[in-house]
């Protein structure tokens, strides 16, 4: 059994939300740096340099990449050796939060009831996700989400007739109703199977995935392929104005089902798609 | 076509603006989004004085991060602007004279645009840190409760924008993907 302090958890989550909200991942910027080789639309070209050079903006470390700071998605896999120490867990997450977005000038998006709307004024509670994995370490993952992209995401209970077609042609779909609305050029997470809530979560996950990495099935690494090229069919392209680029990237988590049904869900992210993570 | 706007900010100097022309704005713009249209909507119905003279106004839809000390503002991107078709065709009726946000808007307010001589303008969404460097200074002039939701007068140099919506009916995210898909299908 190894002891872990929660206070090392909450320092690390205060950094990765300042770290994650003024520098993008380098999977990311090479991938916007050859969609814009392939790109051929003149208004497409200048918005995907345009993006290109709010990035290096933001790496300077005065402004973050966008001024949606996300609600902050904390992922937790802890290894089933770890004893945690010191305190709440939840609470030292977000104590990390609440440090990470008042330090880092991030903006304060939360409202404490979805109805009532009265802002929290700290970033918190942030959304937390556990998961029990193998092993004596704890990985954190931060991944502050935008939601003019969030709101564009769709969960749907298929029947299972409806089959590959049915899956390919929601998520393209998804895509078309979104148009311009989330910051086109788009990062898409699917999750296919499970439950209804599963469905939602594997697609949340599946844009925590590196765009450079190819899925290991390779019935899914078609289908992810398949799916971009349609999605950069749409002619939507950067900002809506016309174009290739619709989309940089799908990602595929699938999952086993019930016999009765097919989940599918889409989480669209912005081009801004940010995550960083650290190992404890 | 490329067009710099500065003030006195008033509708003939946007009559010419069609979708896809590029618009740098110098001048005073206001910030508003979700809950100040709302309280600004409220306010006007009660018939009271609201934050800021609505005819021939610029509304910018964002919600800048805090800023850091010795800077005006954070970063400072536009948020989707669907979430205020519910109040924008009140505004431009009287007489707000743009609007700056990212994303498709209705029918009514498509209408609105074109009935009042309005436009609607899109700033980089995703780019907020670019556009930040535009914005020279900023002030909290009411609704201050709602913390980046406040109301902003910001004074803004060569703020750059992109007509989507224009007093002729003009669409930029309807005719930009159909001039591509045209020339991609060549």
């Amino acid at each position: 059994m190894r002891e872990i302090d929660v206070r090392l958890i909450e320092d690390k989550i205060a950094e990765l939300c300042i770290e994650a909200n003024h520098f993008l991942g380098d999977d990311l910027k090479s991938c916007i740096g050859g969609m814009l080789e392939e790109e051929s639309w003149p208004v497409a070209q200048e918005m995907l340099r345009s993006i290109q050079e709010n990035i290096e903006i933001a790496e300077e470390g005065v402004f973050p990449l966008c001024q949606d700071t996300g609600m902050a998605c904390v992922f937790l896999e802890i290894g089933q050796d770890v004893h945690l120490v010191g305190g709440l867990l939840e609470d030292a997450v977000n104590a990390g939060v609440r440090r990470g977005y008042s330090d880092g000038y991030l903006r304060k998006s939360i409202v404490k009831d979805p109805l009532r709307r009265v802002n929290t004024g700290d970033n918190t509670p942030a959304y937390i996700n556990t998961e029990i994995v193998s092993g004596d370490k704890v990985r954190i993952i931060v991944a502050p989400k935008g939601f003019g992209s969030e709101n564009m995401s769709q969960v749907k209970m298929l029947p299972p007739s409806a089959g590959e077609k049915g899956v390919k042609d929601f998520v393209v779909n998804v895509c078309a109703q979104a148009g311009a609305n989330p910051c086109p050029p788009v990062v898409i997470g699917v999750g296919i199977g499970g439950t209804f809530d599963r469905a939602a979560l594997m697609a949340k996950k599946a844009l925590l995935k590196p765009v450079d990495m190819e899925n290991e099935d390779p019935y899914y690494r078609d289908m992810e392929n398949e799916l971009l090229e349609r999605i950069n069919k749409l002619g939507i392209g950067p900002q809506g104005f016309g174009g290739r680029t619709t989309a940089l990237s799908v990602k595929i988590n699938a999952a086993p089902t019930h016999i009765a049904g097919l989940p599918v869900a889409v989480n669209v992210n912005c081009h801004v798609s940010r995550h960083k993570e650290a190992v404890i | 076509m490329e067009y710099r706007l500065t003030e006195p900010f008033t509708k003939d100097k946007v009559n010419n603006f069609r979708a896809g022309d590029k618009v740098y704005i110098t001048g005073t713009v206001y910030t508003a989004r979700d809950a100040a249209h709302k309280r600004i909507t409220e306010m006007l119905e009660r018939g009271e004085e609201v934050p800021f003279a609505i005819e021939n106004s610029i509304i910018y839809y964002v919600g800048p991060t805090p800023a850091k000390p010795g800077r005006p503002i954070g970063s400072a991107g536009p948020t989707t602007s669907y979430r205020m078709d519910a109040y924008a065709p009140k505004l431009l009726d009287l007489g707000q004279l743009a609007m700056i946000g990212k994303g498709q808007r209705n029918e009514e307010v498509m209408d609105a645009v074109v009935r009042n001589g309005a436009v609607y303008l899109a700033a980089i969404g995703g780019a907020a840190a670019l556009m930040a460097k535009q914005i020279k200074t900023a002030e909290v002039i009411a609704f201050e409760d709602l913390g980046a939701e406040a109301v902003r007068k910001l004074y803004v140099e060569d703020l750059p924008l992109t007509v989507v919506l224009d007093s002729t009916g003009g669409n930029l995210y309807e005719e930009g993907r159909e001039n591509y898909l045209k020339s991609a299908a060549k």
